[in-house]
């Protein structure tokens, strides 16, 4: 095996084996444990630095196994498969640290943490896919990946929760399968890193085909991506611990479907194709719907975990918004989104995790004056919602400032206003808790207090949502500088339209 | 003597093994079980691997009953598919073997009877797998018919004895149907052998009838929709290896003769295109219908007998897709993981039904605590039964709707696709309540042995790993394709 082989396999089996073990480990061993988890986080961020550094002088790393007839797993990594990697691999180190101790002395550890790495395992899987065929295997193994997770508290509610997970989850699958099959049928190749847009080049007697095609794996990765009327799993699925609703939020499950629909568009179809179709106008209708709702959804909750939920249906359709305006320009904004929307929603739901953990708040009407109780927590809170709205310095700003002045250059004045309305809804769910948190006074006891020695709360709690917050006003204001996920973008863009 | 000369010596032992073992655990009787059976039992297990470089293209070993040649003689061959069927009997037997003689230890009136005819079960099982000789091939259906009607039953209790008398019904009528197809070819072409009917094989209306009739026969046999209605209650009511055995092997036996009548015997009937898609169709009401009974039941047993009457659908789908490689692949990979997961699930049953004394699906709410290896176990083995990646159930399912779409004939591709919908449903119906907090009607928790728990999670294990054993699968199926897709 070449080396070039190697560290797409490293990345790979640096979370699956862990979990693999994790699995079988009794539940009284934690440090064994919390050491494996940790240790495949670290080497597995190891690995991407030096791919990172690889790519960068110009090396391509690819691997494949055996697998079926006329049809091998093809991992490789190009630098859209970076970018994802990269965010989950940073993403997978603070989460792993937060859960370890948002977990201590609950029940089930061993099969929390055996399932989280093997989530984290088919994200990295999904972002290095080299051809439709092993995305579509490893978005299935996100899918049972992520079910005990949803259902882990063990109540009835989280079973139901998990149900309705599956039916879109599972019913996704059978469309994008349906779709997978159908190009492998009509195309040269799928594997769509050595052939960029796979499709291209059909004649027009497929474009029915085609169109049809693109309607079902929409469809699969949309279930995923929350795209109203497939999101409606997602705020269900707000019984399950801060942990994996952080996962599924920012880390893994919405992140992948939205990878899904970028491949599809920039790499199945190739933006020309899909332009000349009118798919991407369909994409950019479907994703304006969704902003629009989510958000009008979002200020309506007054529990704090599920108004992040429909912010969150909400700024992942940002991605597919940039990325379905036909222009250089929104596109960067779209891929932008994908770091900066993890970073900040991260950041979101582990202080969500915190208040609960700490003061039992999961109500907004509970969180007056929680800055004086809680202000780093809430400090970090407030970065992100900030940038949420897309207030400069912070990382939500370039990306609508992308997405924005794409609008303008592919004469879509519309979506500039969509962006306008979106912002100042956003801004009128986020500032109301923010002025509830800061200038208003604690009106009664806290639900559930808990006082944890040094810190407002445990140490394993506070550093990885201020980490984050940090990395959201790092990633804002070193936009310019040639080490920001903002000019690796830059180039993917580059590449994906041929400039 | 050389190495493929000394394999093929190693094939009638697949037979003669379990045959001689099985009559010598009758006449020792309790002395002997499980302690003589099982090195016996994976010592058969252990020709089959010296075997499979018989079943590369150009292979093909040929054995000649009594040194006779047809057609006075009986002629046995091993081919790829036969391989394919052996090697799945094998690994499924073994791990049934060691579940049955962990769980069976207590020197019981069920074991007395359970090795003797276990094993004669897989001697007629791996006859049928070699025969060339359709009246050959009736001996051992019926020898495996009789064999698992008594398996059924060895309880003693009623309910297993009411489905067993069932299925002895249902099997006789399938037996005499088939035979008066054998009886038809004998007359008209005097002869039964496979190779020697296929070339004098005429395309008219006696051809037909025989071919309606063995056909019709075998489809109950193989509990093949809609002739399936004996088959939940006895599956779902026998003692958990038995279950594991029928719904793994015994079903498939009659499917495989199905094929090598469609493809060998009766290849030059030309008016048989519209016949295929009517199995086809049989073959989708399957699994429409077994899946939604599966659906609604309460216990888990019954469950998985109707998920067997729906994934048995999927096999009918060759039929009309027959000359796309990729459909062979696919079946063939699907009786093996199929065999395989539904082998394990059921071991599973019998294990939670021995931890809480009850399958009701209700109430094994906290089993993953109980009994983890075996949670661990039914998941593996239901993400292959969905067809979920990369297990071997989404290798066959995938290679299925290949061929579909290659074809052109696409519409079949909605059954694997609503099949796999139907399938998560009744599987997570399973999984979603093992991983619920225990209640309190859970029961009281027994022990129950280790090994049990690894012979069922290692079948879990192979059908979760078929998936990547496609390449296997289609390097041994070449030869075998390659003669049967030529008509």
């Amino acid at each position: 095996m070449s080396n070039d082989a190697l560290p797409p396999l490293l990345i790979l089996l640096s979370s699956l084996l862990p979990g693999l073990i994790i699995f079988f480990l009794p539940e009284k061993s934690v440090r064994l444990r919390t050491a494996l988890n940790l240790c495949g986080a670290l080497f597995k961020v190891a690995v991407v630095i030096v791919v990172l550094q690889g790519v960068y002088a110009g090396l391509e790393y690819s691997a494949s196994v055996p697998f079926l007839p006329g049809n091998d797993l093809v991992l490789r990594i190009d630098s859209l498969a970076l970018l994802f990697v990269t965010l989950s691999a940073g993403l997978w180190l603070v989460m792993t640290v937060y859960a370890v101790s948002y977990l201590e002395d609950s029940p089930n550890r061993s099969r929390f943490f055996g399932f989280y790495s093997l989530c984290v395992s088919a994200t990295v899987g999904i972002a290095m896919a080299g051809d439709l065929l092993t995305l579509f295997v490893f978005y299935e193994l996100l899918t049972i990946a992520t079910y005990p997770l949803v259902v882990h508290n063990g109540t009835p509610e989280a079973r139901r929760a998990g149900t309705v997970y599956l039916a879109f989850t599972i019913g996704g699958g059978v469309l994008l399968l349906a779709g997978t099959v159908w190009v492998q049928t009509l195309a040269v190749s799928t594997n769509f890193l050595e052939v960029a847009g796979v499709l291209e080049g059909l004649g027009q007697e497929h474009e029915t085909a085609l169109r049809l095609i693109f309607a079902l794996m929409v469809g699969g990765f949309g279930v995923k991506a929350a795209v109203v009327p497939l999101h409606q799993w997602l705020p269900r699925a707000m019984v399950a611990p801060a942990p994996v609703s952080a996962l599924l939020h920012a880390v893994a499950v919405v992140k992948a479907g939205a990878f899904g629909i970028i491949r599809v568009v920039y790499d199945v179809y190739g933006v020309e194709l899909s332009h000349a179709l009118g798919l991407s106008d369909a994409l950019a209708v479907l994703a304006t719907a969704t902003i629009l709702y989510g958000s009008f959804q979002a200020l309506r909750q007054d529990d704090l975990k599920l108004r992040l939920a429909y912010s969150t249906v909400s700024q992942v359709s940002y991605i597919l918004l940039g990325i379905a305006l036909y222009s250089p320009l929104a596109s960067i904004g779209g891929l932008s989104h994908l770091v900066h929307q993890g970073l900040m929603k991260i950041t979101l739901f582990l202080c969500a995790g915190n208040l609960g953990q700490t003061l039992g708040i999961h109500k907004v009407s509970e969180m007056n004056g929680a800055g004086a109780r809680m202000p780093w927590t809430m400090a970090a809170f407030s970065v992100a919602a900030l940038g949420m709205i897309g207030l400069p310095p912070f990382a939500g700003f370039i990306s609508k400032w992308y997405l924005g002045s794409g609008a303008v250059q592919s004469g879509a004045g519309w979506a500039l206003v969509v962006l306008l309305i979106s912002s100042l809804l956003n801004a009128a769910y986020f500032l109301p808790i923010l002025s509830r948190v800061w200038f208003r006074k604690q009106t009664g006891p806290w639900p559930e207090e808990k006082s944890f020695g040094r810190f407002e709360t445990k140490a394993g709690l506070l550093f990885p949502p201020v980490t984050t917050a940090i990395a959201t006003v790092a990633v804002g204001l070193f936009a310019g500088t040639p080490v920001s996920p903002l000019s690796w973008i830059r180039d993917v863009v580059a590449v994906e339209y041929r400039l | 003597m050389s190495t493929p000369a000394f394999a093929a010596a190693l094939v009638p032992a697949l037979v003669w093994i379990p045959l001689s073992l099985g009559a010598l655990s009758f006449v020792l009787g309790r002395a002997a079980s499980p302690w003589l059976v099982l090195p016996g039992l994976l010592a058969t297990a252990g020709v089959v691997p010296a075997l499979l470089p018989l079943a590369a293209p150009g292979g093909i070993a040929a054995y000649h009953l009594g040194g006779w040649m047809p057609p006075l003689g009986i002629a046995w061959r091993l081919d790829g598919l036969s391989a394919i069927m052996l090697a799945i009997t094998a690994i499924v037997s073994a791990g049934v073997g060691i579940f049955a003689s962990s769980m069976m230890n207590r020197m019981d009136r069920q074991s007395e009877w359970f090795w003797p005819l276990l094993l004669l079960l897989i001697a007629g099982l791996n006859a049928l797998f070699l025969t060339r000789d359709l009246f050959n091939a009736y001996v051992t259906l019926e020898i495996v018919s009789l064999a698992a009607v008594a398996l059924v039953t060895i309880t003693g209790t009623s309910a297993p004895i009411v489905a067993g008398m069932r299925y002895l019904l249902a099997a006789l009528a399938g037996s005499l149907s088939y035979l008066l197809a054998v009886a038809l070819l004998y007359a008209r072409y005097g002869t039964l052998d496979f190779d020697l009917l296929a070339t004098v094989m005429q395309d008219d209306p006696i051809g037909m009838l025989a071919l309606a009739l063995a056909t019709a026969g075998l489809f109950i046999k193989s509990a093949l929709f809609p002739l399936h209605v004996w088959l939940p209650p006895a599956h779902g009511s026998a003692p958990a290896p038995v279950s594991a055995m029928l719904s793994a092997l015994v079903v498939k036996a009659g499917f495989y003769l199905l094929l090598r009548l469609w493809f060998e015997v009766f290849a030059a009937l030309d008016s048989l295109a519209a016949a295929r898609v009517l199995i086809g169709l049989c073959g989708a009401g399957a699994v429409v219908w077994g899946s939604m009974l599966a659906l609604c039941q309460q216990r888990l047993k019954p469950l998985l007998a109707y998920s067997t009457v729906a994934q048995l659908g999927y096999l009918l789908l060759l039929f009309p897709l027959a000359e796309v490689v990729s459909a062979w692949q696919g079946t063939l990979i699907l009786v093996c993981a199929h065999g395989t997961a539904k082998a394990a699930m059921f071991l599973a049953a019998g294990i939670i039904l021995r931890a809480y004394g009850h399958d009701r699906i209700i109430a094994i709410g906290g089993a993953a605590r109980g009994v983890p290896l075996t949670t661990f176990a039914l998941g593996l083995a239901g993400v292959s039964l969905i067809g979920l990646p990369p297990s071997g159930g989404f290798a066959a399912k995938w290679l299925l709707l290949v061929a579909a779409f290659e074809s052109g004939r696409w519409w079949w591709s909605f059954v694997p696709l609503g099949g796999g919908l139907l399938a998560a449903g009744y599987v997570f119906i399973i999984l979603a309540r093992a991983f619920e907090a225990p209640s309190a009607d859970t029961g009281d928790f027994a022990q129950v042995p280790r090994v049990a728990e690894l012979a069922a999670l290692a079948l879990a294990l192979v059908s979760f790993m078929l998936g990547f054993a496609g390449n296997a699968v289609a390097i041994g199926l070449d030869s075998a394709i390659a003669e049967m897709t030529r008509s």
